[in-house]
């Protein structure tokens, strides 16, 4: 009840503004007041009610109406339960207990408010895409060239008459030429309904060197024949253009989507290749069956869930406090199992792989009575979401080439701490001849325990990049157990080279298999490639070399 | 004095005896044995813990009513721990040790099928509580959660008309809940007229992580020029790399719909929802449905878990509407005998979470209404499509050759899968 009235106050005061005749300079006040209270509406509309109050608040023109809409289609438009105001918020990060707002008119801060607080004004499928066309249009005019590129790139997508006339005003004042671009292509497409045969060939003709795939369909749809058999375009010449426009477009995306598998079997081949360079030094130079190595990974993934939990609104950087915090964790867990279990066992490979998966369900049973059976959720900090339009045929997703890009940085750091480092020095030696370097002065215990927590902090790093691509839960490490000794015997044992080719290619050939056979049997084609690539070569495709390989 | 000691320590021990005696009948007759089986470690444990506990809690509640049939409810919880062989054992240490007089359990189809000859054989009672695939009716189980016409075609429906979706792309995990109901979609929607071409079925192994490639295809199946939805029987683990995938790679629910069979509150739970939001669910129950009966049953839920951040889901009300039915059964009955309490399910009635009726129909399901929704960045959804009234199951589709003519009537025809041209009943025959 309070409510209405106070609703129907703001109301006489808008009218009350208008009656008394405000002048020029409170124009603008009078415009903001329409503006609030039609966002007002919002706030007890029905789904279709919205759509018309958005509609409204199109025509109305007001300045903030770009950048309420975009909130409201984010999920970031709400109102204050106690004196029913409406703010955006910043962002709605859940672990956050309150939520910073903004005032939709100043658009400045406007402290904030505790979520209980606070009541969504939601959104369905419908409306979104109702609030991303109008949110576009807005966009057209905006100063900033990538705001105008992607809304003009939205409205290509639903061109309808009033469009059409927005994108042709555009095109006379637009300077950047990616945009004019963008623009050029949709006038085409609306040039295509031309009555005049000429204006429709031009308009070929300027799409032939698109790359989109809606402008290839359109351009196919000319090709068509209605059912009485003609064909839908009349002009011979404009069908001539389009088949070979057809053509020419679907070469260019062909040669992306080549590039796009190479890639896709690279950033597979890179979770390959990470889950296996810490069994490449466990199992290859150690000679170790480490089967609790999966869990390892768990470990690690559960711990950058555990600071992610404690640094609660920074999950921008939480993951890259998580990386060493990984290492330690899975790093103290593996010297602890190596101290306690596996050098008593040296040399003897079936009990050491018993009592590592036993070792493997204890640390699986550990986390589910600590963290319950329920997969946790981490979440992806915004850097990492989305992708990389490179161009309109070809874009690659961040969070993949991130991963790719991290795992080429541990595997040269692995490669440094090994190769020039005087731990590395020890590890080599006590892997080629213990005798020797014992006699040498090295202290074999301690360099197994240091060899194996290093192997053990690679998997736990491993499952911070994990953490990121599947389920976090006690079953991380079992699904991933079997490729990573895959990738090590393929690649030959105790060599990190071979783990990254070994890795690489394994993804690459998965990838290349997958759009003819399908997941499953990509997967089954490569096992059994594998199996009978070593049978040829029983040490993998970088054997052990030397006086070392002989003794195994 | 001394015969005065020997009467006493006679007589002691003939009440001793007596009394234990009384205790040990009691022992036997007071409680009602009811089993629980479900998987409380492996990979099943997710879901299913959930559903052990929640049986627990409807038994609790019982009690503190003073039981049934006078007597007290005791519990039997067994861990088939995940592994299907591992179902029947326990299945048959239920009922031929324990001799429970019902089972609550298991989640899978494969585990379903596993203990269905030991239940026959022991003429025990089970009530199934999971969405399935159809294509089964058994004397000894009661499906309490939907057939494929209480689920999938709804939804494929709502797709069909509402969004006006004219290309399906038909994704899901390689076992047989995905194959069979797929199966069905397909004819259902060749019969709709939908061209083979705007049809692409796709299947996965479990737990499947990389999705780079077949969301590509997805993209590229949806940019045809037509409407494109995505119709998903991805079981659980696999879905989260699916729909972060999809969001990354820019495909969002006003693009490219994607319904999901086997996403609920609980699987939500476990991930980051924002790049799920507006996607579709369907089910019979939702957490977010506003009514009393719900409220009760979240208020209830949270205090026995004393977590109140747990959420509840569609299984967790089908076994709800199954220990109720199974009680009013006992109580019709006035006995747990299986035989009479399988001869009183039928045409039993008990309200749902949702303020509609479950009815046993004699085809051992039930009767269910139907909703649609839409992922909230909260994990929960919005009820965007309802059915008019609950949703009679049925155990065949007619929208498969080999089955358009079998029904099932535990009633009248006493079979399960009664062939009306041939008016033959074949017996068992689970395919």
């Amino acid at each position: 009840m309070s409510n209405t009235s106070r609703r129907d106050g703001r109301w006489i005061f808008v009218l009350l503004l208008v009656l008394l005749g405000v002048g020029a300079a409170h124009g603008q006040s009078a415009a903001d007041a329409t503006f609030l209270s039609t966002l007002g509406e919002l706030r007890e509309a029905s789904f279709p009610d919205k759509e018309a109050i958005i509609e409204r608040m199109t025509q109305g023109g007001h300045p903030n109406t770009r950048v309420v809409l975009t909130a409201f289609m984010e999920g970031r438009l709400f109102f204050r339960n106690d004196d029913q105001n409406i703010f955006m918020v910043k962002s709605t990060d859940e672990s956050l207990p309150a939520l910073d707002l903004i005032d939709p008119l100043s658009l400045k801060p406007a402290g904030s408010a505790p979520v209980e607080n606070l009541t969504l004004i939601d959104t369905n499928n419908h409306l979104r895409s109702v609030l991303r066309t109008a949110v576009a249009r807005f966009g057209l005019s905006s100063p900033d060239p990538a705001v105008r590129l992607d809304s003009a790139r939205e409205m290509l997508r639903s061109l309808d008459e009033p469009t059409v006339a927005l994108l042709r005003q555009r095109s006379t004042v637009e300077t950047n030429s990616s945009v004019k671009k963008e623009i050029a292509t949709g006038l085409a497409l609306a040039a295509l309904d031309s009555t005049d045969a000429e204006t429709r060939l031009g308009a070929v003709s300027t799409l032939r060197n698109s790359i989109s795939q809606d402008v290839r369909n359109r351009l196919e749809s000319l090709l068509d024949k209605s059912p009485e058999g003609t064909y839908v375009e009349s002009d011979e010449r404009v069908r001539k253009a389009a088949a070979t426009a057809v053509k020419s477009i679907d070469r260019s995306r062909a040669f992306y989507a080549d590039i796009e598998t190479l890639f896709f079997g690279l950033s597979l081949g890179s979770v390959f290749v990470l889950i296996a360079i810490g069994l490449a030094i466990t199992f290859g130079v150690m000679g170790v069956i480490n089967m609790a190595h999966g869990e390892l990974m768990m470990l690690g993934a559960y711990t950058t869930y555990v600071v992610q939990e404690a640094m609660p609104g920074h999950t921008e950087i939480s993951i890259l406090v998580a990386i060493p915090a990984a290492f330690i964790v899975a790093a103290l867990m593996g010297i602890l199992i190596e101290r306690t279990i596996i050098r008593f066992l040296y040399g003897r490979p079936l009990e050491t792989l018993l009592a590592t998966f036993g070792v493997s369900l204890i640390l699986q049973q550990l986390v589910r009575s600590i963290f319950s059976a329920l997969n946790r959720s981490v979440e992806t900090p915004a850097w990492m979401s989305g992708t990389l339009q490179l161009n309109e045929a070809l874009s690659i997703t961040y969070n993949r080439l991130y991963i790719l890009i991290f795992t080429l940085l541990v595997f040269a750091a692995l490669l440094m701490v090994l190769k020039h480092t005087r731990a590395g020095l020890e590890i080599r030696a006590v892997s080629q001849n213990r005798a020797m370097a014992k006699a040498m002065g090295i202290r074999s215990e301690w360099v197994d325990a240091m060899t194996f927590g290093l192997g053990s902090g690679i998997a736990g790093v491993a499952g911070v990049a994990l953490s990121q691509l599947t389920n976090v839960g006690p079953n991380l490490g079992q699904s991933y157990i079997i490729d990573s000794f895959m990738v090590v015997v393929f690649g030959g044992v105790g060599n990190l080279w071979g783990a990254l080719i070994g890795g690489m290619s394994m993804g690459i050939v998965n990838k290349l298999l997958e759009p003819y056979s399908g997941a499953v049997l990509a997967k089954i084609f490569v096992l059994v490639a594998l199996i009978l690539f070593i049978q040829i070569r029983p040490r993998g495709l970088f054997p052990p070399a030397g006086r070392s390989a002989e003794n195994q | 004095m001394k015969h005065k000691m020997m009467y006493m320590a006679a007589w002691l021990l003939a009440t001793g005896m007596v009394f234990s005696w009384i205790a040990k009948a009691q022992e036997g007759k007071d409680t009602i044995k009811v089993g629980i089986l479900h998987s409380l470690s492996g990979t099943m444990a997710i879901s299913e813990t959930t559903l052990k506990d929640t049986v627990l809690m409807m038994i609790d509640e019982q009690n503190k009513k003073g039981g049934l049939l006078g007597r007290k409810l005791e519990a039997v919880v067994v861990d088939p721990a995940s592994n299907w062989p591992l179902f029947a054992e326990k299945a048959q240490e239920l009922l031929e040790k324990d001799k429970v007089a019902v089972v609550f359990g298991c989640w899978t189809s494969v585990s379903r099928k596993s203990v269905l000859p030991v239940f026959e054989k022991d003429d025990g009672l089970l009530f199934y509580p999971v969405q399935y695939e159809g294509q089964e009716s058994s004397k000894n189980v009661i499906y309490t959660g939907a057939a494929p016409n209480q689920q999938a075609i709804p939804a494929v429906d709502y797709l069909m008309k509402e969004v006006a979706v004219k290309r399906w792309v038909l994704e899901g995990t390689d076992y047989v809940y995905p194959r069979t109901t797929n199966k069905i979609l397909e004819a259902y929607l060749l019969s709709k007229g939908v061209k083979p071409e705007d049809i692409s079925i796709n299947y996965t192994p479990f737990g499947n992580s990389d999705w780079q490639t077949r969301v590509v295809q997805i993209k590229k199946f949806g940019s045809a020029g037509k409407k494109t939805a995505v119709v998903s029987t991805i079981n659980g683990d696999a879905n989260v790399p699916f729909y972060k995938e999809l969001g990354n790679q820019k495909i969002s629910a006003e693009d490219i719909p994607v319904v999901a069979f086997s996403v609920g509150e609980e699987e939500l739970s476990g991930l980051d929802a924002k790049p799920l939001v507006g996607h579709l669910a369907a089910w019979n129950y939702f957490e977010s449905i506003n009514t009393p009966e719900n409220k009760a049953f979240i208020a209830q839920w949270h205090a026995y878990i004393k977590n109140p951040k747990r959420t509840t889901n569609d299984p967790m009300e089908a076994h709800y509407i199954g220990f109720n039915l199974w009680v009013k059964a006992v109580q019709k009955a006035g006995s747990t005998n299986v035989d009479k309490v399988l001869a009183a399910l039928p045409g039993i009635e008990t309200p749902n979470l949702t303020g509609s009726m479950a009815k046993v129909l004699p085809n051992h399901h039930i009767t269910k209404p139907v909703y649609i929704g839409e992922v909230r960045a909260d994990g929960q959804f919005n009820v965007v499509w309802k059915s008019a009234g609950a949703v009679p199951g049925k155990a065949w589709s007619e929208y498969l050759p080999e089955s358009k003519d079998v029904i099932s009537d535990w009633v009248t025809l006493k079979c399960g899968n009664y062939n009306t041209t041939t008016k033959k009943c074949s017996g068992q025959n689970y395919q």
